[in-house]
This record gives C-alpha cells, sequence and structure tokens, in this order.
C-alpha cells in the first residue's frame, strides 16, 4: 500500500497574501489528506472562483476549478459518475451561501457524498471587499456603505436542511481543523465544513485576534451532543461573544447515491457503452 | 391517387383527444402507413380546446395540414372550431345526442358513442373506444391489427377486453352506414415495420444507444419526457437520472459527470437553456464534453409555452460570453433526431466541447413513423484517449496539451496515476490558472483549431429536388416536411425549385453550402421566427444573397399551403 506524505501534495506557490487564513486551511487540508492515506490521484477537488477558489492549484491532485457558486454541482456530477474519488468542493462564503446558495442548500437536502470546505472570510475578498451573505449585519463595505443587511448563518441553515454533517473550524488553529476535515471526509454523506477564516487584506473587523478571542471546542464542553438537532440548532445560533467551532451536527442518513439502482454495483464510469441494448425498448414503439 | 388522409380529433383537456389519436395513428403505423400526428394542446390539465392531428400518406410525411378529411368532435366547440376546415368529402363524426341544429348545418354523421360503450362494454367511459372504432370502421381498416394495438396500449386485461368490444361496436355500426372505404385506398399499403415515435423519444433513444449515462435536467415543456423516458429506463440501462434544483445544476453536473468520464447530457427549452449560457462557455473552456438539448418554444420570457418556434438559433451558436467552438444539430424528424443525437456525443467527446440538439414543440411532441433503427449502424467515438504509456507518467499529463488539431488527450481521474487538472481561467497546457499575454494567445488557438476538424465532420445540407434549379427553398430542422411538401406541391405547378435543407447547422458547412446555392439561383429560407435567423447566418457564413424569407411566428407549425402561398407572393 502506498503512503501518502506531504510532499505528495506540494503544488503550486499560492498567491495569497502573507498571513491569509487560506494558508492555514491549506495545511490542515493536506494534513488530513496524508493522515487519512487519500493518495493525489484517488482525490478530486472542485472549486469555485474567489481566493478560496485558488486552493486546489496549490495542491496536487485532480483538480476542476469551476466557475463562482458552481463547486457544488460540478462536484456532485463527478461523484455520482465514479463513486470510488474522494471528492472536495472548496469555495468563499460568496461563492458557496450566495451564489451557488440555491445548489448547496438541494445538495445538503439529497446528502450527497462530499466534503463541502467554505473558507468564510466575510468578505468578497477576490473582488477586493463588497460584502458577503456573512459579513456582520451593518458591515460597511464599498458596495454597502449604509452597512451590511443582517448576515445569514449557514450552520443554521445548514441544520434546517438536514445536512448530514455540519461543523465549523478556525483557520488559526490548523490541527483542530484538520481533525474536522479527517471528520467530514469520513462521514457519509453531505459535510458541510465551515471555516473561519481571517483576510487580513479586506476584513479589519473579524481578525485572527477577534476569531481568537471568541472561539471554543465543542468537544470540550461535557454535554454537547452532535446527534441532538435541537441542541445543535442552539448552538448553531450561537455568534457572538462565543463562537463554537467543531462538529455542531451529525447524522446517519442514506446517501442519494446509495438510492440510485444504476449506483449499486460498479461507478458508472466503468460501465460499458452498449448501443445495441436498446434494442428491445424499440419493440414498444411498432 | 396518392393517398393523403388527414384525421383530427377534438375535444376539451381531459376529455382523451390524444389517447384516441395515439391508438389511430398507432394503428396506421403498424398497418405499413407514414403517419405524422401532432397535438394541439393549452398550458392547462383540464377544459380549453385540445386537438389531436393524423396525416396518413403511402410516403414520407412529416407536416400538417389545414385540410381535414375526418373529425373526430368530442364537444360542441370541437364541431365549430374545426368543421369549417372540413375538406370536399370530408365528414364530421359526434355523439348522437348532439344538437340537431348542428347536426344538420355540418352534415354530421352520428354515432350513438356512450350508448354503445354502455351496452356493448358497460362502461359510458368507453366512448371513445367507439369513436376510434368509428373511424376505423368507416375506413374498413383491418379490424385486427386495430383490436392489437388496443391491447398493446390498455395492457390490463380487464379493460382490454371491454375497449375491444366498444371498438368494435362502433366499428360495426360505422361500417354498416358510413362506409367510406372507397376514398381512401389502404389495400395498397405494404406492411413494412415502422416505428412511431415523438421527436422527444427518439432523441431519449439515440442518448441510450449513444451510451449516455447521465442525464441532469429540471422539467420544462417541451423537453421533460425525455427525462422521464430515461428516468423509467434507468436501473435498466444503469443510467443516473437526476432532477436538481435547477437548470444551472443541471449543466453543471452534467459537465461534472462528463469529467469524471461518463457521457453526460442535459435536457431544457429556451428559459432554462437562458441559465445554463455561462456553464456552456465552462464546458468550452475546460474542454469537457457535453450535450444539451435545447427544446426551443415560442419565447421570449414564457412566450407561448406549448407551442413551437425556431426562435432560438442565434443565441445557441453565440450563447455564453467569450470564443469557443460548438457544434449545434437541429434534427429534421424523429428518426433525424435518433442519429443526430448520437453524433451529438460523438461529436461532443472527439473534440471534447459542447453540443446543442435542437428540438422544438413541433419536433419533440410529434409522432412520426421511421423505419426500425438498425443499431447495427450505431457508432461510437470516444475522442482520443490518453495512451497507455503516457498514463504511466504520472507527472507529465496535461490535460490541455497543445496538439496540432487542437485536441488533446483525454485521461479520465483514477484511470491511471494522471492527474486530470483542469480550471475556468485561462490555463496552462497543465490546467493551471495564467495570465499572462503569450500563453492565452496559445490556449485561444488551440481551442480554436478544434473548429477545423469540427467544420469536415459536419455534413452538408441535404437536397431534396434536383441538384440545382432556378428558386432554392433553404430551411433547417423541424419544419423539414413542410418545406419538402410545398417544394413537391409547387415542382408540380411547375416551378424549377428545390429544397435545401440543414441539420448540422453550426459550424455552417459554408463551402459545400456555397457550392449548392451559388450562381444565379433565388434562394428563400423559410423558418418559424420572426427575423429570418437561418437566412442571417447563411448569409454571414457564405456571403450568400437571400431573396426572401418566409416567416411564421405564431406558435404554429408551418404548413406547406403557407409557405406557397407567401412565396408565390414574392416570385417575379
Ligand atoms: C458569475 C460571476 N459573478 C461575479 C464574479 C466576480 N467574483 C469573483 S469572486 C467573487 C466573490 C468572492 O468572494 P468569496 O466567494 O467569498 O471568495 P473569497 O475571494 O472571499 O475567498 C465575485 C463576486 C464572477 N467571477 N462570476
Ligand atoms: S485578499 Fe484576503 S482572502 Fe485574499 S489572499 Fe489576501 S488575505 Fe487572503
Ligand atoms: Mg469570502
Amino acid at each position: 500500500m502506498t503512503v501518502v506524505n506531504l510532499q505528495d501534495y506540494a503544488g503550486m506557490q499560492p498567491a495569497w497574501c502573507p498571513g491569509c487564513g487560506n494558508f492555514g486551511i491549506l495545511s490542515a487540508l493536506k494534513k488530513a489528506l496524508v493522515d487519512l492515506n487519500i493518495p493525489p490521484y484517488n482525490l478530486l477537488i472542485v472549486s469555485g472562483i474567489g481566493q478560496a477558489g485558488k486552493l486546489p492549484h496549490y495542491m496536487k491532485c485532480n483538480t476542476f476549478n469551476s466557475l463562482h457558486g458552481r463547486a457544488i454541482p460540478v462536484a456532485i456530477g463527478a461523484k455520482m459518475a465514479n463513486q470510488e474519488l474522494t471528492v472536495i468542493a472548496v469555495g468563499g462564503d460568496g461563492d458557496g451561501y450566495a451564489e451557488g446558495g440555491n445548489h448547496w442548500i438541494h445538495a445538503m437536502r439529497r446528502n450527497h457524498d462530499i466534503t463541502y470546505m467554505v473558507h468564510n472570510n466575510q468578505i468578497y475578498a477576490l473582488t477586493k471587499g463588497q460584502a458577503s451573505p456573512t459579513s456582520d449585519t451593518g458591515f460597511i463595505t464599498g458596495t454597502t456603505p449604509e452597512g451590511s443587511p443582517p448576515q445569514i448563518n449557514p450552520l443554521a441553515l445548514a441544520i434546517a436542511a438536514d445536512a448530514a454533517f455540519v461543523a465549523r473550524g478556525f483557520a488559526g488553529d490548523v490541527d483542530h481543523l484538520a481533525g474536522l476535515i479527517k471528520q467530514a471526509i469520513s462521514h457519509k454523506g453531505f459535510a458541510l465544513l465551515d471555516i473561519l477564516q481571517p483576510c487580513v487584506s479586506f476584513n479589519h473587523i473579524n481578525t485572527y485576534e477577534w476569531y481568537s478571542k471568541r472561539v471554543y471546542k465543542l468537544e470540550e464542553e461535557k454535554k454537547y451532543n452532535p446527534a441532538d438537532k435541537t441542541m445543535a440548532f442552539n448552538k448553531s445560533i450561537e455568534w457572538g461573544d462565543r463562537i463554537p467551532i467543531g462538529i455542531v451536527y451529525s447524522k446517519e442518513r442514506p446517501v442519494f447515491e446509495s438510492t440510485l439502482k444504476a449506483l449499486r454495483n460498479i461507478p458508472l464510469v466503468k460501465q460499458p457503452l452498449e448501443p445495441g441494448k436498446i434494442q428491445k425498448l424499440l419493440t414498444d414503439f411498432s | 391517387m396518392a393517398l393523403d388522409l388527414r384525421i383530427v380529433v377534438g375535444g376539451e383537456a381531459g376529455q382523451g383527444a390524444q389517447t384516441i389519436g395515439f391508438i389511430l395513428a398507432k394503428a396506421f403505423a403498424r398497418l405499413g402507413c407514414h403517419v405524422f400526428a401532432d397535438q394541439d394542446y393549452e398550458s392547462r390539465i383540464r377544459g380549453g380546446h385540445n386537438f389531436f392531428r393524423i396525416r396518413v400518406r403511402d410516403s414520407h410525411v412529416s407536416a400538417v395540414s389545414e385540410v381535414i378529411d375526418i373529425l373526430v368532435a368530442l364537444n360542441r366547440e370541437s364541431l365549430s372550431l374545426h368543421c369549417p376546415r372540413l375538406g370536399e368529402n370530408g365528414v364530421a363524426i359526434a355523439d348522437m345526442n348532439t344538437d340537431p341544429e348542428l347536426v344538420r348545418q355540418y352534415g354530421i354523421l352520428t354515432v350513438p358513442l356512450s350508448d354503445l360503450a354502455a351496452e356493448k362494454a358497460g362502461n359510458k367511459l368507453m366512448a371513445n373506444s367507439v369513436a376510434i372504432g368509428s373511424v376505423m370502421g368507416m375506413l374498413g381498416f383491418n379490424s385486427e391489427i386495430l383490436s392489437g394495438v388496443i391491447k398493446d396500449h390498455f395492457q390490463s386485461s380487464a379493460i382490454v377486453e371491454n375497449n375491444i368490444k366498444a371498438a368494435r361496436a362502433g366499428y360495426d355500426y360505422a361500417r354498416q352506414r358510413y362506409d367510406r372505404s372507397s376514398s381512401y385506398d389502404l389495400s395498397s399499403i405494404m406492411r413494412i415495420e415502422r416505428m412511431l415515435l415523438n421527436g422527444n423519444e427518439s432523441v431519449a433513444l439515440g442518448a441510450m444507444a449513444a451510451g449516455c449515462k447521465f442525464l441532469a435536467a429540471y422539467p420544462m415543456t417541451p423537453s421533460t419526457p425525455i427525462i422521464e423516458f430515461m428516468a423509467a429506463n434507468a436501473a435498466d440501462f444503469a443510467t443516473v437520472v437526476i432532477q436538481p434544483e435547477d437548470e444551472i445544476a443541471a449543466i453543471h453536473m452534467a459537465i461534472g459527470a462528463a469529467y469524471s468520464g461518463v457521457r453526460a447530457m442535459t435536457v431544457t427549452s429556451g428559459g432554462g437553456f437562458s441559465l445554463m449560457v455561462e456553464a456552456l462557455g465552462l464546458s468550452g473552456m475546460t474542454e469537457t464534453p457535453v450535450v444539451i438539448v435545447e427544446g426551443q418554444r415560442a419565447g421570449p420570457a414564457i412566450g407561448l409555452p406549448t407551442r413551437t418556434e425556431q426562435g432560438d438559433l442565434l443565441f445557441a451558436v453565440n450563447a455564453s460570453h467569450g470564443e469557443f467552438p460548438r457544434a449545434v444539430f437541429a434534427p429534421s424528424c424523429a428518426e433525424d433526431g435518433f442519429w443526430l443525437t448520437i453524433k451529438a456525443f460523438n461529436m461532443a467527446e472527439k473534440y471534447q466541447i459542447p453540443v446543442i440538439v435542437m428540438t422544438d414543440h413541433h419536433l419533440a411532441s410529434s409522432y412520426f413513423t421511421a423505419e426500425k433503427f438498425d443499431l447495427s449502424g450505431v457508432y461510437i467515438d470516444r475522442g482520443l484517449p490518453l495512451s497507455e504509456d503516457e498514463m504511466g507518467k504520472l507527472s507529465e499529463y496535461k490535460r490541455h496539451r497543445i496538439t496540432p488539431s487542437g485536441i488533446s488527450p483525454r485521461a479520465l481521474p483514477m484511470q491511471s496515476h494522471a492527474l486530470v487538472v483542469t480550471d475556468s481561467d485561462e490555463h496552462s497546457e497543465a490546467g493551471h490558472i495564467i495570465e499572462d499575454a503569450e500563453t492565452r494567445t496559445r490556449m485561444v488557438a488551440k481551442r480554436m483549431k478544434k473548429l477545423e476538424g469540427l467544420r469536415r465532420d459536419m455534413a452538408p445540407p441535404h437536397v431534396f429536388g434536383p441538384k440545382t434549379a432556378d428558386i432554392s427553398l433553404v430551411g433547417w430542422g423541424s419544419s423539414f416536411g413542410a418545406l419538402h411538401e410545398a417544394m413537391g406541391l409547387l415542382r408540380q405547378q411547375g416551378l424549377n425549385i428545390n429544397l435545401v435543407h440543414f441539420t448540422e447547422v453550426w459550424p455552417l458547412p459554408a463551402q459545400e453550402t456555397t457550392d449548392l446555392l451559388g450562381g444565379d439561383r433565388k434562394i428563400y429560407v423559410a423558418e418559424n421566427n420572426a427575423t429570418g435567423q437561418f437566412a442571417r447566418l447563411l448569409n454571414s457564413e457564405t456571403g450568400l444573397k437571400i431573396s426572401g424569407t418566409v416567416l411564421k411566428y405564431d406558435g404554429r407549425p408551418f404548413t406547406s399551403q403557407y409557405i406557397i402561398d407567401r412565396l408565390k407572393g414574392m416570385l417575379p
């Protein structure tokens, strides 16, 4: 058996700003993949557009850098065609929760077996600092000079859609984040991993310091049970002086792929093409 | 005298005009006739007025006619709407208890439809089968074939028996009283095995024959039946059919599946296609094959949801920002829909591009006879794979390698250790994001280079009538039937005219087209839209001068008479 090491995943030199939270996420992801011993050729990362969307270029694996907001449907299509692939979709908060919001909700509802990592910097960074759906309420940017409208809560939304796995990580705690990524990948079904990601260039409010002061780990809460939906929902709406990180909600649910007869046996991509097979249907037409 | 029998069955939505019409059409097809049938319905589930039209001929037919020979009227409105279009020997059949005033006015042949149903089949609701029998009784149609079709249609044995009885009752009643068999000679029809299928079914069968393993599509008239047909067969054919949240998801899922290596498709109408256009460019840029079926309906916006138009041609040819190669096909009938859909998958994979198959409501929902598809003729071209030798060299695989043809050898994820890297950003041969001018120029040129091969693979237009003529009628896609008929009738009237018809519309085979249409002939383009889109495309691609256009944009398909009347008005 091949043993995967960090070097296997070494990609291009990142073009992110020095100090960007994305570096922590990149390290955590590589670490998780190495720990899970997933070789690069068995992994597909599909990304959207934004600073987060560039991540796969800084890795070395199968990569599909898609359009803004569209990582999820591309990832789902790729997964359904070849269930043997480990599929991770990656994007920013604007990418996933705004432009791709509809895909995100329905992917959770149907429960496709992919991992979705959202680099949530509460800002549109690649386009140089406009409000995102997770920007703090009242956040002033060039496009929202009178303040950003109320922010959405991705975790609460995910629980409402009954996502199989809902977690929050922090780019400033790489080891903890790597652990969450491992669990997200290992969990059967749609795993949402919202990652607090400081953007040092455009978000001067929600900084490393701001997050560090607030985050606390759910696994350190003795009585917390992520299988309890009500408890999870209550926890998901906690955002202020204290911000929980860790697994918020986790549930075993049949994955969409397992409900399709066509996917019971071998992956779709290994099915032979047999033009003659429609012969039996033709008789219905005469 | 050539056979041309035109039947209309009219009624309210929910009354069963469609079932009656379909069973009649199928029976004629089984006898060996050429049949064309279409339905005209409103975008509602009950009420309104629906009608089903059938044309039966002894040679190819794929167009509607304005004249009616036999009308089956299920309600009063059908009589007032359709009786004025009865031809010279035309007759209307209606139930016995129709208003005597109307019976006199239109000379209606009454049949106790419900009474016979109640009496012979024990169920008034089988009146429609009595109506079917009545039409066939008038024609002296082979009753064994008719019973066979009814049997296949109703399947469950209890109702089959009674429906056959009801049809028999209508048959005998009409045969005794209203025999018209001498006017329509069905005895000389050759018993050839023909299929009766609509454009949607042919496209679905084509996709399945081509090995399409993945369909993601959001319901929209007229293409929804393709989804339902493939979904019904998905388990047997190891095909994934998924109805996602919207058309944007649909096409992206198909692109994702194709990236993994399966043949993938999405189907929609103009509105859904409008939502897909950004992804069309994603397919072009990432060189991921995808097939899109665009069932046109009368637009813009919601337009006329259940009606036809050829209004999306230039949109399909130009959709999405930026420049990249694509192919656009427009089948002329059901048979064509089958073979062109297969070709669409081949071209998509060979050139790693999006391919659009344009149907429209008329083609998608109308029934055509076709000779049984010979599956041994299905050819599959999966394009340029990565060689075994190359697969071993993990780090060297370049998904977008520049080659003389512009086509890069295609590897699939997990097929080997080769990593498949692609990007919607402009990218290097290795698939990674770049911004420099030199790479950009080379990559655009590489992608556009594929157009040269693609153009060579496009079939030239089909010519009907003499190869050269003073006048060429030109058309594309589903309006073929009416154009072909118009050309034939005009030739009978002494006009030196031919038909040049396109089904592989983009990239337009410019040289062959100029060879066929050049010289000092007059060119008239007939199409189902308001602005003469194909005429403009033809002119811009070839420089040929178009003498005039015959246009129709009322949501209804062409008839040959419509074309003849307009054309005659333009001829010198
Ligand atoms: C259809 C479309 N609309 C807009 C854009 C421009 N755009 C690129 S990235 C982006 C937002 C980026 O924000 P986010 O998704 O949060 O990613 P980040 O850069 O913050 O990581 C926008 C609006 C685009 N590329 N495509
Ligand atoms: S702009 Fe922000 S998100 Fe983008 S690289 Fe710089 S710090 Fe990171
Ligand atoms: Mg962001």
